[in-house]
């Protein structure tokens, strides 16, 4: 599905500035020539197993299904890793790749802070230097992940530019990275940028969907109806998709931030809203004005709340492989609290919004269908945030 | 023959750049003709981006106050046409902004505007060699020089860029984003002479460029600079009264390159 310029039908490509080329070349060669070697995937794989906790359980939530009396649920446990999501998975084979390259510093954007904890964690366990980009509007609302960037030994750099959030964040990133490129590896967090991250992000993610299908077929002997996920930039999406898309039988669901609503200016719904442009390094669909000028989006999910979408989901959803619902606020923060309650998991708010699209499905599915969710990440860092948007003065 | 080319004749070429809207679009148009007066060979002018990744905290803070203040495409266009023809501005303009203002305005309007008003090329930071497919066929056809840009860190790269170049061939001194700079350490005459040895294009040097003694530096080793920041800086800091000290300090500028 992707050719070698790492295109995705119209989407993807390299929009970035000279002064970036030969970084991304020599990033796409290393990536090439690693991604083959066995010693290279052996150790990434030990790291994966002994280090992040991999394979992460695949559980049949009962209660939840007896609760919604349709299809029956499976959770893909990834808010069981090490650091507490699936941004690891893509941060270890990174670091580790931009360790074999010879860099000795990691710079990394983060929005809801998971990204930016999982690449400091990775930097210390690999002796690597370690900067973050962390819009200061979300360093507000993940104050404890700011702390735990520090606590694991990485700068945060609060970025005030704009509208001081995650793509703020991203571009403030690409910045540095143009700045100091020779001892620098910038480890992107979703299958975004220029190519070849939207591919290797990818590629390090689709561990998520590989296992989901040997699990569901060693309990349940067969694939599942549908495969449900959140989507900001994608990754973990992208991740419990790949290996289902030439399963054409499996619906591949993902679940977009509509914020207030898909009316309403208050939005990160960027397939459902946006429309084609180019930005961050690729050609995919955004959140913009007429003007070409990128929306300042919202969402209460500070890991969501992203003008753009991966070029590859701009591919699933072009040739209708691949569908994309808007979940509001209201609706996340709705299935934030029954998951909770129901399963003793608490989602982080991110995942919340695929929990509240498979509320929606599961009822209207016989009993003999399955669903598999993807709870990327945990939610503990979202309580605070979520007794205040109840209306309760808790600060971290 | 491309007209960008009349601003090398027989000289080292002054480029100022100003953001379009900043603080509104009718000092733009003063601050052009100010410009001209003075000695520019070749104005850059920017069109506004919301997000402009290229950029360092100066020419994005002009970017955020042209766009507060409601500039948009039409404007600009507006002012290029009468600078054109009720001003008789007759030096090379190039427009300087971002691939999705191009591409979200339709990229066939854009540079069938472009050539109606009178601009003579189009610089894109986010549109490297390996995208510049994107528009450049249609660029072409209105007559639009579409600028490559050649980087520090371009090695290998240069006689490819340098070979397709159109109008200049604009060299990126630093690494980094736009911004004056107190030191440049770049081996830029190394640049230059790979570029010479594979285009006639002219060349002219920009990024963190700001006296008239890195100025010399820089024109020595090229065709001409390009001066951004540093004049956008003097816009901020005197807003609607800026005409009068730009048109100083580009003739400073241009007077130490002459």
């Amino acid at each position: 599905m992707d050719n070698k310029n790492g295109r995705f039908g119209i989407h993807g490509g390299q929009y970035i500035p000279e002064t970036l080329m030969n970084a991304v070349i020599e990033l796409e060669e290393a990536y090439n020539h690693y991604k083959d070697d066995e010693i290279f995937q052996n150790e990434l794989t030990e790291l994966l197993n002994n280090y992040a906790n991999r394979p992460s359980g695949l559980y049949f939530a009962e209660k939840l299904t007896r609760e919604l009396e349709g299809a029956k649920i499976y959770l893909k446990r990834e808010d069981l890793n090490h650091t507490g999501a699936h941004k690891i998975n893509n941060v270890l084979g990174q670091a580790l790749l931009a360790k074999k390259m010879g860099k000795t510093r990691l710079i990394a954007e983060t929005g809801a802070g998971q990204h930016g904890v999982a690449t400091a964690t990775a930097a210390a366990l690999l002796d690597m230097e370690c900067v973050v980009f962390m819009g200061e509007e979300d360093t507000k609302r993940q104050a404890l992940n700011v702390y735990r960037m520090k606590l694991l030994g990485a700068e945060v750099i609060p970025v005030t530019s704009g509208t001081a959030t995650l793509k703020d964040a991203v571009s403030e990133a690409m910045r540095e990275w143009t700045s100091r490129i020779d001892d620098t590896h910038y480890c992107l967090g979703s299958v975004m940028g220029p190519h070849p991250f939207p591919i290797i992000v990818r590629d390090f993610q689709a561990v998520i969907s590989k296992e989901i299908k040997e699990q569901i077929l060693k309990v349940e002997g067969r694939l599942p109806d549908a495969v449900i996920a959140c989507v900001g930039g994608g990754s973990n999406a992208i991740g419990s998709f790949y290996n289902f898309i030439d399963d054409k039988d499996v619906r591949l669901i993902g679940c977009e931030a509509a914020g207030r609503g898909i009316d309403t200016f208050e939005t990160a719904a960027t397939i459902n809203t946006g429309k084609l442009g180019i930005f961050h390094g690729m050609k995919s669909y955004f959140c913009q004005d007429d003007e070409g000028q990128i929306a300042p989006v919202y969402s209460i999910s500070a890991g969501l709340d992203y003008p753009g979408v991966g070029p590859e989901h701009a591919y699933l959803h072009d040739i209708g492989r691949a569908e994309y619902v808007p979940v509001t606020d209201d609706e996340a923060v709705e299935a934030f609290e029954f998951l909770s309650r129901t399963e003793g998991i608490i989602p982080a708010i991110e995942s919340s919004h695929a929990v509240a699209y498979a509320m929606k499905l599961a009822p209207q599915l016989e009993k003999d269908k399955i669903i598999v969710i993807t709870i990327s990440g945990r939610g503990d860092k979202d309580v605070a945030a979520i007794a205040r948007y109840r209306g309760e003065n808790i600060y971290e | 023959m491309s007209k960008i080319k009349e601003a090398f004749h027989n000289k080292k070429a002054f480029i100022p750049f100003i953001t379009c809207g900043d603080p509104d679009i009718e000092t733009t148009k003063k601050l052009v003709k100010e410009m001209v007066k003075n000695g520019a060979d070749l104005v850059e002018l920017g069109i506004p981006f919301s997000d402009p990744t290229a950029e360092g905290p100066t020419i994005q803070g002009a970017n955020l106050r042209a766009l507060n203040g409601g500039i948009n495409k039409d404007k600009i266009f507006n002012m290029v046409r009468e600078l054109r023809t009720e001003d008789g501005i007759s030096i090379p303009l190039v427009f300087m902004t971002y691939a999705n203002v191009v591409f979200s305005y339709g990229a066939e309007r854009f540079f069938k505007t472009c050539q109606e008003i009178g601009i003579d090329g189009v610089i894109l930071p986010d549109l490297p060699f390996e995208e510049k497919g994107e528009f450049e066929d249609i660029s072409e056809s209105y007559g639009i020089d579409l600028i490559s840009l050649v980087a520090p860190t371009s090695a290998g790269r240069i006689a490819m860029i340098a070979k397709e170049a159109k109008g200049f061939i604009y060299i990126v001194s630093s690494l980094g984003v736009t911004g004056t700079r107190s030191a440049i350490t770049t081996d830029v005459a190394s640049i230059v002479r790979v570029v010479k040895e594979n285009t006639d294009v002219p060349c002219a040097i920009g990024f963190g460029i700001s006296t008239p003694e890195q100025a010399v530096k820089m024109a020595e080793a090229s065709d001409g600079v390009i001066v951004g920041s540093a004049i956008v800086k003097i816009v901020e800091k005197y807003g609607r009264d800026s005409v009068k000290p730009v048109g100083e300090f580009v003739h400073n500028m241009k007077s130490a390159i002459s």
